[in-house]
């Protein structure tokens, strides 16, 4: 938090533990508990939004229906008539993402999607269920992907350690990307709340020019809302593509 | 769309990684600014590698809540909505099918009452017909007999019309020649002689 003239962009990042001792020993912080809220916004708006489970829905139930229709849209286009196996997993993903980065958007609040080692735990988590699902559906052939078809024998010392780093580092962009983004976006929306505080400091003037950075910092609020939604169909839309590659062949 | 979602995704993720890379720089313009390492990679803190545990405790729970109860039950909703709609479909289908059935046999029996009608116009003009020649054909019979006895009932009166001519011719003859000569000849030589006068001029 910015104190005075001092901006410190990386404190809101850090994890305190909750619930006093009994937290610090379960190393329960504040971003399980997000991850909890996230968890149960996500729930509560189904259960909330279907419990009338009327045919002609009003517009908490068409919400929670476009929201559906949406992820197995895409789940089932993407992958194939087998992505109806993966469609829960899938949704269950984008909508943790997307609860996770709104979340961390209210103030007090923290975005545990702007930690590198939920992301890459994600990241891996879609990771190892598409080579497991490759494996499952493709078997030994799954190892032929690393040479590309038509491609020259004499290439293959070059091109298979190349299609093997390619591979392997899937998770780690996917990861990377989702950090990457949050972590920025949250940063900047520091920085400018404490330039904010730092020019009101300057008498006047500074109180006038103090409303720069508010009106970029709700130009970046929106941004963030779009960033938010989008992270989180890139999350959710390379899991499938992965997915599609493994049950393809 | 998905591709272009994603550029526009890497556009927005280079733009953030660009400010992001400014920000050290930004923070040793900034009076006093002070730049520590980020929390995020501090992985001996234990809190960062907890909260893996417990995402994937919360992320799995959550899996199972929204794959056993939650999506099921929008599943079934969205399932009863296309069956409502297709049944309403169906019964929509089978009223209209029913109509159009209706309307066919309405059109049927207007066109074979029609024909009906026609056929009994036709039969009607056609009896009527028969009936008009039947009465002409009975009244010219009629008039044709009428005709016949008026000519037997001429033909008689002639032939006794012309019985009696002689008589008179035989009266008129003795009374002429009475009153001329004054001699009353008997009738007999008289009726012979207006015969044979009779017969000399074709009577």
């Amino acid at each position: 938090m910015a104190a005075g003239s001092t901006i410190d962009a990386l404190g809101q990042f850090e994890l305190h533990p909750m619930l006093g001792g009994l937290g610090q020993s379960l190393h329960f912080s504040q971003s399980p508990v997000m991850m909890i809220v996230a968890s149960i916004l996500v729930l509560a708006f189904l259960y909330v939004g279907m419990r009338p489970a009327a045919v002609v829905p009003g517009r908490l139930q068409a919400a929670a229906e476009i929201c559906y229709d949406f992820i197995y849209n895409m789940a089932v286009d993407t992958i194939g008539p087998e992505g109806r196996a993966f469609f829960p997993f899938v949704f269950t993903l984008f909508f943790f993402i997307l609860a996770g980065n709104y979340l961390g958007l209210l103030p007090f609040s923290f975005a545990f999607t702007s930690h590198v080692a939920v992301t890459l735990a994600l990241a891996l988590l879609v990771f190892v269920l598409s080579v497991i699902v490759s494996l499952k559906a493709q078997g030994a052939k799954f190892f032929a992907h690393f040479m590309p078809a038509g491609a020259p024998v004499a290439l293959a010392p070059l091109l298979v350690p190349i299609e093997i780093l390619s591979f392997l580092s899937r998770p780690v962009s996917l990861s990377i990307r989702l950090f990457a983004n949050m972590v920025a976006g949250h940063v900047m929306l520091e920085m400018f709340a404490a330039f904010t505080i730092m020019l009101a400091g300057l008498g006047l003037v500074g109180d006038v020019l103090a409303v720069g950075p508010v009106v970029i910092n709700i130009a970046l609020m929106a941004l963030e809302l779009l960033v938010g939604a989008l992270q989180a169909y890139v999350f959710a839309i390379l899991t499938c593509i992965y997915l599609r590659e493994a049950v393809a062949h | 769309m998905a591709r272009s979602a994603v550029s526009i995704t890497r556009k927005a993720a280079s733009l953030a990684m660009s400010s992001a890379l400014a920000l050290p720089l930004m923070a040793m313009v900034a009076p006093g600014a002070r730049a520590v390492g980020m929390p995020q990679l501090d992985f001996a803190n234990p809190l960062v590698t907890g909260q893996v545990i417990w995402g994937g405790v919360i992320f799995l729970v959550l899996y199972l809540l929204l794959s056993r109860s939650a999506l099921p039950k929008v599943e079934k909703v969205l399932a009863t909505r296309r069956l409502t709609i297709e049944n309403d479909l169906d019964i929509a289908h089978r009223a209209k099918a029913h109509a159009d059935t209706a309307v066919n046999d309405l059109h049927q029996a207007r066109r074979s009452a029609m024909a009906e009608a026609q056929a009994n116009v036709e039969k009607v003009v056609e009896d009527a017909r028969l009936a008009a020649l039947r009465q002409t054909q009975e009244m010219n019979a009629r008039l044709a007999e009428d005709i016949r006895q008026a000519e037997a009932r001429v033909a008689a009166a002639r032939a006794q019309a012309l019985g009696s001519l002689r008589q008179i011719a035989d009266e008129t003859a003795q009374v002429l020649v009475h009153q001329v000569s004054g001699i009353s000849v008997p009738g007999d030589v008289l009726a012979g002689r207006v015969n044979d006068a009779a017969t000399a001029h074709g009577f």
